[in-house]
């Protein structure tokens, strides 16, 4: 093994932060961020989701056939789906409500199933758990600086309190749809512009 | 009648699956910059969707409610899904290798597609009957096809146009879906 643990994590957090390195899993990215607190909600259901996932796909590694890969992983990301959106109903029921079908549609995420099937299938069970609290984290940090991004902006609150007092317009622009799309490319661009790709 | 026509207009216009809903992003910036990949997904997507549809909404009303089973949703629709295309792509080969070829590897790729999933989940959701979920699945899957050779004809105009550095390639794509789905925007409380 070439990497360390805390590079396995790490990678997750710039190298190969999910929206934008890998634009995988765009689709709960543009939907949830209306605000911070469904960003951040979406993002620890996903960060739960993707350890589990990867925890059991790793130790079944030997076992499940390479042929019928796919679609054991799928069972597998599904159950844990099943896990979070009964726990969510269970414990937070308004934010369950907040994020609607987004909750079931963890499921077809692809970067649930690209780290099952990039990582967890040929790493150890600690790797793939740093693997997933990384990428996992990578994933919740994206969300939550798009959603504060376009929450303060559109609404002119974070968090729910208000930033910039009575007086400020908002600009509805950005919580609506078409702002989702042009916020994540800015945000991509800027990411480039450090990056210096 | 009339009432089946005014849901697939908002479906296809209004509350378009992907600029309005945001299901199904993946597949829109990875085959949206050539027009025949757009064509061949947007196809794909329609053949899918209209028959995930109808049988997803046969086992919520057949299998899942009569047994009280309605937690088990995702993983019985995703399974469905997954099978339903694998099922399409082996009869396709057999039977219609002209379309086979079209649609090729896009296909498989309709699995990960969360806008299949999402509009089955969304007809559960609205309680629609068969026929509405029928009607919504085809709208929903047009309005994916038409969004998607909309933005593979813009996205062939970028690719001469000069792009700053760090916008290229997916970024800029972004933008301009943005600016698509601002366009469709405006059909926004016409139904």
């Amino acid at each position: 093994m070439a990497k360390s643990i805390t590079q396995e994590f790490v990678k997750g957090l710039w190298d190969e932060i999910p929206p934008f390195r890998l634009v995988l899993g765009l689709c709960p990215v543009l939907a949830v961020t209306k605000s911070v607190e469904n960003g951040l909600g979406m993002g620890v259901a996903v960060v739960f989701v993707l350890v589990c996932s990867n925890i059991l796909v790793s130790l079944l590694r030997n076992i499940i056939p390479s042929k019928v890969r796919i679609a054991c992983f799928i069972v597998i990301i599904a159950t844990f789906v099943i896990v979070v959106e009964l726990l969510m109903q269970a414990y937070t029921y308004a934010l369950f409500l907040k994020l609607g079908i987004f909750i079931p549609l963890i499921v077809v995420n692809c970067v649930l199933l690209g780290r099952a099937e990039a990582f967890a299938y040929k790493n150890g069970v600690i790797p793939s758990i740093a693997d997933g609290l990384g990428i996992g984290a990578g994933f919740t940090l994206s969300l939550v600086s798009i959603g504060a991004l376009r929450e303060v902006l559109g609404n002119g609150t974070f968090f729910g309190m208000s930033v910039f007092g009575s007086s400020f317009q908002p600009f509805t622009f950005m919580v609506e749809a078409p702002g989702a799309f042009v916020c994540l490319g800015l945000m991509l661009s800027m990411m480039n512009l450090a990056g210096n790709k | 009648m009339g009432d089946y026509i005014l849901l697939a207009v908002s479906c296809v216009l209004v509350n378009n699956i992907l600029l309005a809903q945001y299901l199904g992003c993946c597949p829109f910036m990875g085959t949206s910059k050539k027009m025949e990949t757009a064509i061949g997904m947007g196809m794909a997507v329609i053949f899918v969707l209209v028959m995930a549809g109808a049988i997803t909404w046969l086992i919520e009303a057949y299998v899942l409610k009569p047994f009280n089973l309605e937690y088990l949703r995702t993983i019985a629709f995703i399974l469905v899904i997954a099978s339903l295309v694998q099922f399409v792509e082996m009869f396709l080969r057999k039977s219609i290798p002209a379309l086979y070829k079209g649609l090729g590897i896009f296909l498989p790729l309709i699995t990960t597609n969360c806008a299949v999933m999402g509009v089955c989940l969304i007809n559960i959701n609205e309680e629609y009957t068969f026929m509405q979920s029928l009607v919504t699945s085809f709208s929903y899957a047009a309005g994916f096809g038409l969004a998607l050779v909309l933005f593979a004809g813009v996205r062939e105009r970028i690719l001469l146009a000069r792009v700053p550095k760090p916008l290229e390639d997916t970024a800029i794509g972004l933008v301009t879906a943005g600016m698509l789905s601002l366009a469709f925007f405006a059909f926004k409380g016409m139904v």
